[in-house]
């Protein structure tokens, strides 16, 4: 009867011991939006966000004039040409402004592309608000073709004084496989 | 009553006993045990066979490493090399022979029959030798075995590496669900097994320090499971947890990495120092000095090891408030761990020692331990780690802290212990020989890597500048000199394990004081069937 007792005792510790287990394996997934929420909260790894800002009854604040430079880098395995047609500008938060950025895939077959946008300083990334990207999706070049890429944006005029200037940099990545693998999902 | 035994059939002439169980002899013994005496013994000779195949993957780094140029094996090969070494000595020997300690000792130190779970314990044990297996024999496949890192770093385990990698997380997560069984027994039995009598605080520290590490395993084994899944997800499914093509972050692998990684190094020192506080009063022929900050002390460890994770990560570009906190917290931890130390010293003090084997890798392990704690304090500086990160440097820091740290409290607890398993004193001479060799030549082994780590010499890599030719001769000598040292062990066990040797009284040492101490050499297959009166 003791010896029972004993049992059950311990079946239910095991029990609640693989609940903490199991809490811990979704913990390891609930960092990944975790993850991303502080990022976004904080601004810190410059990442901007992925879906378009509205442009609506913004006022411009003409009292100051933030420098923004644009530059791209192509990833490893990415055989497509990308340059920022427009390499600086210098807007007034709140003011619309647009630039384009060129590609051409030179190889003979079909590509699938992805830009990821970074900002520096991270903070900037927050303040940073895009109406049109082409990072928003993925872009498809047939074997030689060439497009002029449009992204609209404008500085939210909450952007902290202290920061003048920022770079937004474009990178371009290779995304022919996992594009299959998706469409075959 | 049979449900904490085995209860396999016979035949024969036996059958006149009743209350005492047949052990089945030869493989089956071991195959189907629940006995927690024989899975310790399971567990503790696995985690030397894999120490040995572990060390012969340490030789052919060495072997390459013994002069400038490419000569022996191939970079791919080597970096596989490297990342092996590491997943058996981790995974494969520290942590097993840990778990093969407990097995052992916690019943008798609580005065327990057995294990509170013991079927479950014979399923963690048995999963064990399928992981390494099917780690093992990645290796003569296609493309060759991991080649990442123990760490496995996204995007090297993801877009860079071979097939082979879904066998690598298939056999971590087996060696995951081993872990965490046997963490799940000890904090059971701990909890509901103790003899009466046997409150919280009187607790021998080895179980305590046991029960703290279950805690961390159960807490910190899942998430390293979370992370290998997203690297098979990322490899082979198509999602991008770590690809920021598509929206992932490699950065955020190495958070959720390390926030097991961390954790992870104190799972493999708070049992060495449970360890440590047994074996130094006994022969200090003191009482322990100050227990009580003892348990605290590995309690605020276990607790702050969970914010100090991105000390790991000081060079991949965090906001510097994160650079700061991280290092405050880590720096925070040499606290309890100094109280530590000054206890052991404290206990010693005035005591009257004497220096058996045991006693002499215990002093190894403090002044060795210590070492390599205060080169942790200058890998806490950020500014410093700038410069320290990815070299030699770190290499030498960890290895002082897990091979005379862990590793050393390990060959203590099986020197002070062996008598009470086998009855015999082991062989004294040979003990000394292994004790002598080892710390030399670890000495030589390890110790330069600080110099060509400040120089600048980066670790992970099969061919380096001349500027570390000489230092990194000496390295791979006191390398050599480590690995045969270790047979020397090999050859004591042996010989333990024929039982040859001297018969030992129940005391075993002069000093030595708890429960398993009181039960007679050889421990007999069950102990505490009736449980003790603790006073
Ligand atoms: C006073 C206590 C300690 C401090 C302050 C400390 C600090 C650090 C820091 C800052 C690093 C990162 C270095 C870098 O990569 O640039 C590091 C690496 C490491 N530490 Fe410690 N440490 C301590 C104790 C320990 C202990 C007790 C263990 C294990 C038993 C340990 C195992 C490791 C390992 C394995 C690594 C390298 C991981 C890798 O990159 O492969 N450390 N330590
Ligand atoms: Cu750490």
């Amino acid at each position: 009867m003791d010896k029972q007792q004993a049992q059950r005792k311990n079946s239910k510790m095991v029990v609640k011991l693989m609940a903490i287990v199991l809490g811990m394996f979704g913990f390891g997934f609930a960092l990944v939006p975790l993850y991303d929420v502080l990022c976004d909260a904080l601004g810190i790894n410059g990442k901007t966000s992925e879906v378009a800002a509205v442009y609506e009854s913004v006022e411009v604040d003409t009292s100051r004039l933030i420098t923004v430079d644009f530059i791209t880098r192509i990833n490893t395995g990415m055989p497509w040409e990308f340059k920022a047609k427009t390499r600086q500008v210098k807007v007034h938060p709140g003011e619309m402004s647009q630039v384009n950025f060129y590609v051409r895939n030179p190889t003979k077959s079909l590509i699938v592309g992805q830009a990821v946008p970074s900002v520096s300083p991270g903070p900037a990334a927050l303040y940073m608000n895009k109406t049109e990207c082409f990072c928003f999706e993925q872009q498809t070049l047939q074997a030689g073709e060439e497009v002029l890429m449009p992204m609209k944006f404008y500085v939210d005029p909450q952007l902290p004084k202290n920061i003048t200037y920022f770079t937004v940099q474009y990178t371009l990545y290779n995304v022919t496989a996992s594009a299959e693998v998706v469409a075959m999902n | 009553m049979t449900a904490t035994t085995n209860d396999t059939h016979h035949d024969g002439p036996h059958d006149e006993e009743h209350h005492e169980h047949h052990i089945p002899t030869g493989i089956k013994r071991w195959l189907y045990t629940t006995n927690h005496k024989d899975i310790g013994t399971l567990y503790l000779w696995f985690a030397f066979i894999m120490f040995l195949t572990g060390g012969a993957m340490a030789m052919v780094i060495r072997a390459e490493l013994f002069q400038p140029g490419l000569q022996i094996v191939e970079p791919n090969f080597f970096n596989q090399m490297t990342t092996v070494h590491g997943l058996i000595m981790v995974f494969g020997a520290v942590m097993p022979a840990f778990t093969g300690l407990a097995n052992w000792l916690i019943p008798m130190m609580i005065g327990a029959p057995d294990m509170a779970l013991p079927r479950m314990n014979n399923w963690s044990f048995w999963i064990l030798p399928f992981a390494f297996a099917i780690l093992l024999s990645s290796l003569f496949m296609e493309g060759g075995g991991p080649a990442f890192g123990w760490t496995f770093y996204a995007p090297l385990s993801t877009t860079y590496s071979n097939d082979g990698t879904a066998l690598f997380v298939f056999a971590v997560h087996i060696m995951g669900a081993s872990s965490i069984m046997g963490a799940i027994n000890v904090i059971v039995t701990i909890w509901n097994m103790r003899a009466p009598g046997m409150t919280w605080m009187k607790m021998p520290l080895f179980v305590w320090t046991w029960l703290i590490t279950a805690f961390l395993l159960i807490a910190v084994m899942p998430v390293l499971a979370g992370a290998v899944t997203m690297v098979l997800t990322d490899k082979f499914f198509g999602t991008s947890f770590f690809d920021a093509a598509g929206g992932g972050d490699p950065v955020m692998f190495q958070h959720i990495f390390w926030f097991f990684g961390h954790p992870e190094v104190y799972i493999m020192i708070l049992p060495a120092f449970g360890i440590i506080s047994q074996i130094i009063p006994t022969f200090a022929r003191k009482r322990l000095f100050g227990y009580a900050s003892m348990v605290y002390a590995t309690a605020s460890i276990a607790l702050l090891s969970f914010i100090v994770w991105a000390h790991h990560m000081f060079t991949t570009g965090m906001p510097v408030a994160a650079e700061l906190f991280f290092m405050f917290a880590t720096m925070l931890i040499s606290v309890p761990t100094g109280v530590k130390v000054f206890n052991w010293v404290a206990t010693m003090w005035r005591g009257s020692m004497t220096f058996e084997v045991p006693m002499l890798f215990a002093l190894a392990f403090i002044v060795l331990f210590t070492i390599g704690g205060l080169s942790g304090l200058m890998l806490a500086i950020t500014p410093v780690d700038f410069q320290y990160h990815d070299t030699y440097f770190v290499v030498a820091h960890f290895h002082y802290v897990l091979v005379t740290g862990a590793i050393f409290s390990i060959m203590a607890a099986v020197y002070y212990w062996l008598p009470k398993w086998t009855g015999k004193m082991f062989d004294i001479g040979l003990a000394k020989w292994h004790f002598w060799c080892s710390l030399i030549s670890v000495n030589v082994l390890f110790f330069p890597m600080h110099f060509v780590g400040l120089a600048g010499m980066p670790r992970r890599i099969p061919d380096y500048a001349l500027q570390f030719a000489d230092f990194n001769k000496w390295i791979s000598i006191g390398g050599f000199a480590f690995g045969l040292s270790q047979l020397i062990f090999l050859a004591l066990l042996i010989k333990a394990c024929k039982k040859k040797g001297e018969p030992v009284s129940d005391q075993v040492w002069e000093g030595a004081e708890g429960l398993e101490w009181e039960i007679p050499s050889p421990a007999p297959y069950h102990t505490f069937e009736t449980p003790p009166e603790v006073k």
